[in-house]
């Protein structure tokens, strides 16, 4: 019983010291409500030395935190409790924020460094008038595969992953949209399609290619693709960059018959405490010169016109990573189908996993 | 006088029975009402009823029973041998140590040791047998969740086994009984109750498993747990996942009231 006692004791004692120094510590280095900025984002979607120059120049300490969807940061982020400064949803999920009022209006008067922003992805359906939010990455799905393990084969249409050659080769990411948008993108319809008959279609067709999927999984599919593990995949643009970095012997084609294209805009959420601060970052990213070094860390393609030659030429014309848009046909940007639409390509998607080989 | 102190003790215990088990599972059956509209009904439970979840249920329960039957083959001997060893606590520590290590860390390390170039394989190899498909098969996925659940069938067989009386089955042997009568009629009658929380221990958590669905079996292999992880968090539509979670939970608590009937 005494030893008892004296293990709480100590356990106790031990965790106000520590709470202690971990307050000294923050105040030493300029942590207090006012001076924080707090940032929610993707894994891996900053370069880590900008937080760093960002904090230098601005005196503004950063708290970086990570989401793996946009759903999860949705739901974070409406459940209340948090205090976001600024956060980075795609498209169809800033349609949505927008819908259940989670967004400040931007005053564009403290963003001066929009105007580097290629007007293309301004004014984009998803956020008219941009009064919302401004571009921070855009890209594409498509295949990333390994020309060697596939015999020199190349891959450009999406129905080439039913070729019977690619038996167990095949592995796609975790996401329902991307997906069925995949296997409606085969039979020629729309990724954003609702029709009942079509999305049956698609399961159909999807439950085909089960033979030729060894897995359908989150972020470790960079790391199995990079080690070849598997063939192919079917990835984000911005991955794809990550695998081909990491092993040159991978090619990333985006297939023939369309597929989605998608932007990452930077938004200030209603649970922001330091909008000043918000501005700030905002207006630091989209420097060109600081995009173009984010361009570089990360992978993904920048949409900031000026920050473009900023870049190693090999990068800014890839082709497969800086298509021009306005040659690409059949590229789609996801549209906000609803809840009931969502949960229906959910379950589909969910039918598709429980198909055994 | 007396009484009313005793009931002074029960609060703590109270306000986090209420707090954190049947409030929980309150919350839990009233949103298992509300279709993905907020409209109240029934609407989940009809869907809950169709092949889709009913085949998810049953895939559940047969992996559940694989783990937990698998687990029980190994531990048995393993914790019999252990009562038989010189250094037990050593040895039950080594048996205890990998609990220690977080789940996703050792989902990721299997995910190294069973790939196509990975340790598995190369030891393979040495055999001539070339490289398999081990990663994303039900095999890795049961491998690795046996793995992760047997200490905690070892412990209560080995507790029961150690709390038997030696002077039990020394009589057994003394009256003429042959070592396989001894077991079957003395041993493990008497260690029963070790085995049944054992795969209390073991079934229940292998039930809702989610996480190794999608590191070990990529998605191959779909439980309940899969349901409602997606419903929460990808299509919202938290009614739903409560239905699934709800008869997750009748499911438990069958379990518990089946093995834990007395003889």
């Amino acid at each position: 019983m005494k030893q008892l006692v004296r293990l709480f004791i100590g356990v106790f004692a031990a965790a106000f010291v520590l709470l202690f120094l971990a307050a000294r510590l923050n105040t030493s280095e300029g942590y207090s409500g006012k001076n924080t900025l707090t940032i929610y984002n993707w894994g891996d979607y900053i370069d880590p030395a900008l937080i760093k120059k960002f904090e230098k120049e601005t005196g503004i300490k950063v708290i970086y935190q990570t989401f793996d969807s946009n759903e999860a940061m949705l739901t974070k982020i409406a459940q209340g409790g948090t205090t976001f400064d600024v956060a980075v949803p795609s498209d169809y999920m800033i349609s949505k924020m927008k819908q259940e009022h989670l967004l400040i209006p931007l005053d564009h008067d403290k963003l001066p460094n929009l105007k580097y922003i290629n007007p293309r992805f301004l004014d984009l359906s998803f956020d008219k008038g941009n009064k919302y939010s401004v571009p921070y990455f855009w890209g594409t799905v498509g295949i990333v595969y390994n020309p060697k393990m596939l015999g020199g084969k190349k891959i450009t249409s999406w129905n080439d992953l039913w070729d019977k050659d690619l038996r167990n080769q095949i592995l796609l990411v975790d996401g329902a949209r991307e997906v069925m948008g995949m296997a409606l993108n085969s039979l020629h319809y729309s990724l954003n399609d609702t029709n009942e008959k079509h999305l049956l279609q698609a399961k159909r067709k999807l439950d085909a290619l089960t033979p030729n999927v060894k897995a359908i999984i989150g972020d470790e599919i960079k790391m199995l693709l990079a080690d070849e593990e598997a063939a192919v995949g079917v990835v984000w643009s911005g991955d794809a960059a990550e695998i081909i970095s990491e092993n040159p012997k991978l090619d990333y084609v985006v297939p023939k018959e369309g597929s989605n294209l998608w932007f990452d805009n930077m938004v200030i959420p209603k649970t922001a405490k330091n909008i000043e601060g918000a501005y700030k970052f905002m207006n630091f990213m989209l420097d060109p010169k600081n995009a173009a070094q984010n361009a570089e860390y990360v992978g993904y393609s920048t949409p900031n016109e000026a920050a473009m030659k900023y870049l190693p030429k090999d990068i800014r014309n890839d082709q497969r990573f800086y298509p021009d848009l306005d040659k690409v046909q059949n590229l789609e940007v996801y549209e906000n189908l609803g809840k009931r639409m969502l949960a229906r390509y959910n379950e589909l998607f969910l039918e598709f996993k429980m198909h055994h080989k | 006088m007396q009484n009313r102190t005793r009931n002074i003790y029960l609060i703590p215990y109270a306000l986090w029975i209420v707090l954190f088990v049947v409030a929980p599972i309150l919350l839990i059956l009233y949103y298992s009402f509300f279709d993905i509209d907020g409209h109240f009904g029934l609407v989940n439970y009809e869907k809950f009823f169709t092949p889709v979840y009913f085949k998810m249920a049953l895939s559940s329960f047969w992996y559940a029973f694989l783990i937990t039957a698998i687990c029980l083959v190994i531990s048995y001997p393993t914790a019999y041998l252990l009562t038989k060893t010189k250094h037990k606590q050593l040895w039950l520590l080594l048996i205890i140590l990998p609990t220690w290590i977080n789940l996703l860390l050792k989902a990721y390390a299997f995910l190294g040791i069973f790939g196509t170039y990975g340790f598995a394989n190369a030891v393979l190899g040495l055999f001539g047998i070339g490289p398999k498909q081990i990663l994303f098969t039900d095999f890795s996925f049961l491998f690795v969740s046996v793995y992760i659940f047997i200490p905690f069938m070892i412990l209560p067989i080995f507790n029961a086994l150690e709390e038997l009386n030696p002077s039990l089955t020394d009589a057994s042997r003394d009256l003429g009984a042959s070592p396989w009568t001894t077991f079957r009629r003395v041993i493990f009658p008497l260690t029963i109750d070790g085995v049944k929380s054992g795969c209390q221990a073991v079934f229940i958590p292998a039930l809702s498993l989610f996480m190794l669905t999608r590191l070990i079996a990529g998605n191959r292999v779909i439980t309940l747990g899969t349901a409602i992880e997606e419903h929460f968090l990808v299509t919202q539509d938290w009614g739903m996942g409560s239905t699934v979670a709800v008869f997750l939970i009748l499911i438990m608590a069958l379990i518990m009231i089946v093995t834990g009937i007395r003889r």
